[in-house]
C-alpha cells in the first residue's frame, strides 16, 4: 500500500482504491480480516476519519463488512464484482483516453488499430 | 464531550492588534491545525485559551462557563508551548509525579512506552535536556494527562525526522485509543496535511478558513499547461496565483472545477495544503 499524497485524487478515495487493488490481486483474500482503520491510520499518518471514509466507500459497494467488535472482513463475491465493475468501465476509463491521446498525438484509427495488434503479439 | 467556543477575541500588544475579532468552535475528538504566519497570534490566542494571558475582549466558553481563571475546567487542558513552569533541579520523572498529582492521574502505562519509543532519560533533570529532548518530555506530558483539550505549540520543535513521524504515529494511535481534541500548531504544514481532520487559518487577526481539510482540498488545484488553455480553462474560477515557466502557466486554483476534465489540454493536480496556506497568507503583489 502506498499513498501518492500530491495525486489529484483525495485520500480517503486513494484509500478504497488500494484497498480494491488489494482485493482484485488476490492479497485480501475474501472471507478474511483486512487493516483495521487505526493500522492504516497508524503506519501512514492519515487521519483516521480520511481512512474511514474510504472503508466506507467499499462498505457501501459491498466489497467489505463490518463485524462488530471484530473488524472489516473482505465479503465472499467481493473480487468478482470488482471484476464486472472493471469490466463496465474498461471502455470509459481505457478505451475512451486512449483515443483522445491517440489524436493529441496525429495517429489515426489504422495507426491505433495497428499498435494494439502490434501489442497482442508481443504478449 | 463539550465544544470549545472561542467567540470575538480580541488582543492588542502595546499599540498593535494581534487579535481583531477571533470566533470559532472547537468540536470533541478531532484534530486541529491552527496555521498563521510568524507573529499573526497563535501563541497569544492558545496562551488566553489557556488562561496564562488576558484578552481584551471576547470569551472562551466550555459548557456555558468562561475558562477564564477556572480552575475545574483548567484541568480539562493542557497547553505545551516553549514556556517552561518546572522548579529548576526537577528531574522529568518527577515532573511525571507533580503534574500526576496536579491533575489527578497520569497515564503511567502509555508513558512508560513513550519514554522506552523515544529514548528519554527519566533521570535528567528537565534543565539539562537538549532541545529535542525536552520537546520528547513535554509530548510525554502531553500525551498522558486526562485532559480533554491537548494544544500542541510547536510539537516538533528540535526533533529529527525519526521521533518526528514516530510522535505523528503515536499521536493518531493515542487519538484512536482514546479520543480527545488536539489542536495543533506548526509551521511544518505539510508534514501534517493528512493527519489533522480539520484546519483554522489566522490572517491579520481573524480566522479565515475554518472548515474540513478534505473537503478544503477537494476545492485546491494547480491547473498547468499553454498559457492560453490555462486562460480559457480557469475563466471564472477563483485564482489564487499564477507562475509561468517560459509559455507554461500554473495557476493555483480554489474552487469548484468543470465536471469533465479528460478532454481539455491542461494538466490537472492536487494543490498542497502547505501551497494553499502560502497562497492564501501572502501579502507580496497585494
Amino acid at each position: 500500500m502506498h499513498f501518492d499524497f500530491s495525486s489529484a485524487e483525495p485520500i480517503y478515495q486513494q484509500v478504497a482504491d488500494q484497498i480494491e487493488e488489494a482485493i482484485f490481486a488476490g492479497a485480501f483474500v475474501e472471507g478474511t480480516q483486512i487493516p483495521s482503520t487505526t493500522e492504516i491510520s497508524r503506519e501512514f499518518k492519515i487521519n483516521p476519519a480520511t481512512v474511514l471514509k474510504g472503508m466506507n466507500i467499499l462498505v457501501e459497494q459491498q466489497l467489505i463488512e463490518k463485524r462488530r467488535g471484530l473488524g472489516m472482513f473482505v465479503m465472499s463475491g467481493a473480487q468478482n464484482k470488482i471484476i464486472a465493475k472493471r469490466k463496465a468501465s474498461f471502455y470509459e476509463d481505457y478505451v475512451k483516453s486512449l483515443i483522445i491521446e491517440s489524436k493529441k498525438l496525429g495517429l489515426s484509427r489504422s495507426d491505433l488499430q495497428g499498435l494494439i495488434e502490434k501489442g497482442y503479439r508481443h504478449e | 464531550m463539550s465544544e470549545l467556543i472561542v467567540k470575538h477575541i480580541q488582543k492588542k500588544y502595546r499599540r498593535h492588534q494581534v487579535l481583531k475579532n477571533i470566533s470559532f468552535t472547537l468540536e470533541p475528538e478531532k484534530i486541529y491545525g491552527l496555521l498563521g504566519r510568524n507573529g499573526v497570534g497563535k501563541s497569544t490566542l492558545l496562551r488566553i485559551i489557556n488562561n496564562r494571558t488576558f484578552a481584551d475582549s471576547g470569551e472562551v466558553i466550555l459548557d456555558g462557563q468562561s475558562v477564564v481563571d477556572n480552575e475545574a475546567v483548567q484541568r480539562r487542558f493542557y497547553l505545551m508551548s516553549d514556556a517552561d513552569f518546572y522548579p529548576s533541579g526537577m528531574k522529568a520523572k518527577q515532573a511525571f509525579q507533580w503534574l500526576s498529582q496536579l491533575y489527578g492521574t497520569f497515564d503511567w502505562t502509555y508513558s512508560e512506552h513513550l519514554v522506552a519509543a523515544f529514548g528519554l532519560d527519566v533521570n535528567q533533570k528537565i534543565a539539562k535536556l537538549s532541545t529535542g529532548y525536552l520537546t520528547i518530555f513535554k509530548l510525554i506530558v502531553a500525551l498522558c494527562l486526562p485532559v480533554e483539550f491537548i494544544f500542541l505549540d510547536e510539537p516538533v520543535l528540535g526533533l529529527d525526522a525519526n521521533n518526528r513521524e514516530l510522535f505523528y504515529s503515536e499521536l493518531l494511535s493515542t487519538y484512536e485509543d482514546r479520543p480527545r481534541t488536539f489542536v495543533i500548531v506548526t509551521h511544518l504544514i505539510e508534514e501534517i496535511a493528512h493527519l489533522i481532520e480539520h484546519v483554522l487559518i489566522i490572517d491579520e487577526g481573524v480566522v479565515t478558513k475554518d472548515c474540513d481539510v478534505t473537503l478544503l482540498m477537494n476545492q485546491a488545484h494547480v491547473i498547468s499547461g499553454p498559457q492560453t488553455a490555462v486562460r480559457d480553462f480557469t475563466q471564472g474560477l477563483r485564482v489564487l496565483a499564477r507562475k509561468h515557466l517560459g509559455e507554461i502557466e500554473m495557476a493555483y486554483v480554489l474552487g469548484e472545477l468543470p465536471r469533465d476534465t479528460r478532454t481539455s489540454t491542461v494538466s490537472i493536480q492536487q494543490m498542497s495544503l502547505q501551497e494553499l496556506f502560502v497562497y492564501l497568507t501572502d501579502k507580496v503583489g497585494e
